[in-house]
């Protein structure tokens, strides 16, 4: 009786509301309807069969001008930087083009995967692009030059010609050359549904051995002992009490085959817990993401930050300018973009160069 | 107190090797350097095939000889005076001073900037199943940000009703939910695929980590949008920050109810690096699916080919083609302690300990061997063990001096067992990046350092 009163009232409820905002019956008060406004504004991801590709359209000289100047910092003018990121383009034939299938993927020797040796889809690139490039300024770009830039990648590739315009009416014939656009498998048991033809068998079959299941047991690799030291000292990456302590990894190891127990029972060097003082500057150059283009001692992109600070001892002022202001042709091809970063941090980071730049 | 106090308050150490003049440290240089690897195969086949050696157990914590330990007869300041008062270090409390080791770090040289990085959990350090907030492993692709929660929006739109936006107060207000679940980054222990690259347990599974998350299943927000549940077979979740982070999910999970839309991480709301105020749940799944600051879902009837699974993410086979869609993190464990890098101080008991996973359910089973594979033990599994969580398993083991390798098997509850790394280089090669869920392989050595081996 109290059950059926109890739906007579939801029902009521459901009633009164329905005009408003029919599917919060279950929870009334929570959450409204976006409006088309808000749809817009977020809804951006395009499909690999274009559904939400905006219309617009940019040409491969287009997307030239823009990758010069937002792109090549990090990606290298013709996208072959392997300093940042992975290089986005090479790998690719003609041939691979014919076939949707990159050759050189089955190459254990091939030295590097390259985006467009990769991606099958080129919904993929424009979306990637629009959502997130620039890289330090991502959705900066407008709808047509995300076309360009696109355009200037597949270019790059030899997938469409240095005259094209790329738009939204023509880039399902260029899906129909993407190099690698037949790669793709869904024949493994890792996707968590039944959406794709997968299969359901794991493809690794161990099996529970508990006695004499390997007949000999080799040591295949290890790190060589130069590496000892390559993550710093593990003594100070382990807890300095409990049942293990870190290798003093400062110190060559112990002799091997010395029995430990035989061994003086002498007070240890303290392990000092790490409290290093780090430079102001150097946190500065991780938060304007400076270590993106520089390095301490070798060129990336951009100029050492030792070279810098040999090049210009002393002169805050001027490489304050250089970083605020930007500039090109001192040290290479690559411009070095303005950087909008608050003045304060700009002339720590200057002081520390123009004073040498230690690390 | 001071620290060179410190460390004798504990177990006393051995000499370390810096008596040795400049000379003599390079004379043992070249000496391990051509000897050691013979060393290492002469020793560790000596160790299996050698029957036990009764052992004279020395005392780890020997009475000194002035007749009983300072440290006991000496009442310490903290047994004679007054310690501080409440809420001395601010209204949020910190770690020991004596902690400061316990932390998590990059890999050198594994990533050229820090906002497209990664860093790891110290899980050497680690109990239990639960990881700390501020120890939990971070992956940013554009960069972390703090979102004023008051401006957070969330959006659900594509194959329903009416598209829909809540603000934090209203999900909060929503029926939640609090679970205990695992979260691996897919490219984990990718660096050993070929060979072994990094010393310590930290660098090679650091990208693991486990907390209790609140939130509200996402199916509980999708109905509230009248989603189509029927025509649309997969949902992309977007991130708000600068990558926007889009990944496809199958809605048969979602249904199933596991997927959160969680805000909360053991018991506080979650840290900015984790995706604060908002962040998708998706158990088994790898991390990158559990999209940080989530803005909006969409209900679609196709999979999305998003930037993280159409160019990133995709596992590359013998064959040349990528596995795409590869979301599940298989049946995995590692022995946490002892493991590489760390120094075994003497002979004598030790708990060998490490965690277990599966994102396919709960743990069944987890086996550990100490000589190298050849024979194992059934460890015993911390409760509770909890489906798509870390298990924490223990076992027995005293260390006869002699060289060692220890290893870790786990059984999931569908019957897979975790491979080693030859059945898994059979079937992927060794350029796949993602999903090395292999058997891994610590060598004690004789000298009590223990080293990243992989053994064939």
């Amino acid at each position: 009786m109290y059950k059926c009163h109890k739906v007579i009232l939801t029902a009521a409820l459901v009633l009164t509301t329905v005009g408003a905002f029919a599917q919060s019956a279950a929870y009334p008060g929570i959450g409204r309807p976006a409006t088309t406004k808000e749809v817009t504004a977020w809804d951006i991801d395009v499909r690999p069969d274009f559904k939400g590709l905006p219309p617009g359209s940019g040409s491969v000289s287009q997307g030239q001008d823009v990758w010069e100047l937002q792109c090549a910092q990090c990606h290298g003018v013709f996208g072959e930087s392997n300093e940042v990121f992975s290089p986005l383009v090479g790998g690719t034939t003609n041939e691979d083009i014919k076939n949707g299938r990159v050759a050189n993927l089955t190459r254990r020797d091939f030295p590097g995967r390259t985006t467009m040796m990769k991606v099958a889809t080129v919904s993929t690139l424009w979306d990637y692009i629009n959502r997130a490039m620039p890289w330090t300024a991502p959705k900066s770009l407008k709808t047509d030059e995300v076309y360009a830039v696109t355009a200037y990648m597949l270019n790059l590739a030899y997938v469409i010609p240095d005259n094209f315009v790329l738009s939204d009416k023509n880039i399902a014939e260029v899906q129909k050359r993407m190099p690698n656009r037949n790669g793709m498998s869904t024949q493994h048991n890792l996707w968590p549904g039944k959406e794709f033809s997968g299969t359901a068998k794991p493809d690794t079959a161990n099996v529970v051995c508990m006695k004499d299941c390997v007949p000999e047991i080799k040591v295949s690799s290890m790190l060589p002992d130069y590496a000892r030291n390559a993550h710093g000292n593990l003594a100070e990456q382990n807890r300095t009490v409990g049942q293990q302590k870190g290798a003093d990894t400062m110190q060559p190891e112990r002799k091997s085959g010395v029995s430990v127990m035989s061994e003086s029972l002498t007070a240890p060097p303290s392990v000092k817990p790490a409290a290093k003082t780090i430079d102001p500057a150097l946190a500065l150059l991780a938060k304007h993401n400076c270590n993106a283009c520089h390095a301490q001692e070798r060129k990336v992109v951009g100029p050492s930050f030792n070279d810098m600070a040999k090049k210009y001892p002393g002169k805050v002022d001027y490489l304050a300018g250089k970083i605020k202001s930007g500039g090109g042709g001192v040290w290479g091809p690559i411009p070095m973009p303005a950087q909008n970063a608050p003045d304060a941090d700009i002339k720590t980071i200057a002081s520390w160069l123009a004073a040498g730049g230690a690390k | 107190m001071n620290a060179s106090d410190r460390t004798l308050s504990g177990r006393i150490q051995k000499a370390p090797e810096n008596f040795l003049d400049r000379e003599g440290i390079r004379a043992v240089i070249a000496e391990s350097k051509s000897g050691r690897r013979n060393f290492i195969r002469q020793a560790f086949a000596a160790a299996a095939t050698g029957a036990a050696v009764p052992l004279a157990m020395a005392q780890s914590n020997p009475v000194p000889s002035e007749g009983g330990d300072p440290n006991i007869l000496n009442l310490p300041e903290h047994a004679k005076a007054l310690g501080q008062g409440v809420a001395a270090e601010g209204g949020y409390g910190k770690p020991s001073q004596y902690e400061v080791n316990v932390q998590r770090r990059q890999s050198p040289g594994l990533t050229q900037t820090t906002q497209a990085s990664v860093s790891f959990a110290p899980l050497q350090s680690l109990f239990g199943t639960v990881t700390p907030s501020g120890l939990h492993f971070e992956r940013h692709h554009q960069g972390w940000w703090d979102i004023d929660p008051s401006k957070h929006r969330f959006m659900i739109n594509g194959l329903v009703k009416t598209p829909t936006v809540l603000t934090m107060d209203e999900i909060m207000r929503l029926p939640a939910v609090s679970r205990f679940h695992f979260i691996e980054c897919g490219a984990n222990t990718a660096v050993e695929w070929s060979n072994v690259a990094v010393p310590t347990v930290q660098y090679t599974h650091g990208m693991v980590s486990c907390s209790e998350f609140t939130g509200v299943p996402l199916i509980t927000l999708l109905q509230l949008a009248g989603a189509d549940l029927k025509k649309g077979k997969f949902v992309l979740a977007e991130g708000g920050d600068g990558s926007s982070m889009t990944r496809t999910i199958p809605m048969s999970l979602i249904t199933s109810g596991e997927v959160l839309v969680a805000y909360g991480q053991n018991g506080e709301m979650l840290r900015p690096e984790n995706g604060y105020p908002l962040r998708l749940v998706v158990p088994g799944v790898q991390g990158v699916s559990w999209v940080k600051y989530l803005r909006r879902v969409e209900v679609g009837d196709m999979p999305y080919a998003a930037k993280d699974e159409a160019i990133h993410y995709m596992d590359l086979m013998p064959n040349g083609q990528h596995r795409q869609y590869a979301n599940i993190q298989e049946c995995k464990s590692v022995v946490t302690t002892p493991s590489g890098g760390q120094v075994l101080l003497d002979k004598g008991f030790y708990n060998i300990t490490g965690l277990a996973w599966s994102g396919r359910g709960k743990v069944k089973k987890v086996d550990v061997s100490v000589d190298g594979g050849r024979n194992w033990k059934q460890a015993r599994l911390e409760t509770p063990v909890l489906s798509k969580s870390l298990t924490r398993f223990n076992i027995d083991w005293v260390w006869n001096g002699k060289p060692g390798i220890i290893q870790s098997r786990a059984t999931d509850d569908t019957g897979f067992v975790q491979p080693t790394y030859q059945q898994l280089r059979s079937v992927r090669d060794t350029r796949s990046i993602y999903h090395n869920n292999a058997i891994q392989s610590w060598l004690v050595q004789e000298n009590g350092e223990v080293k990243n081996v992989q053994v064939s």
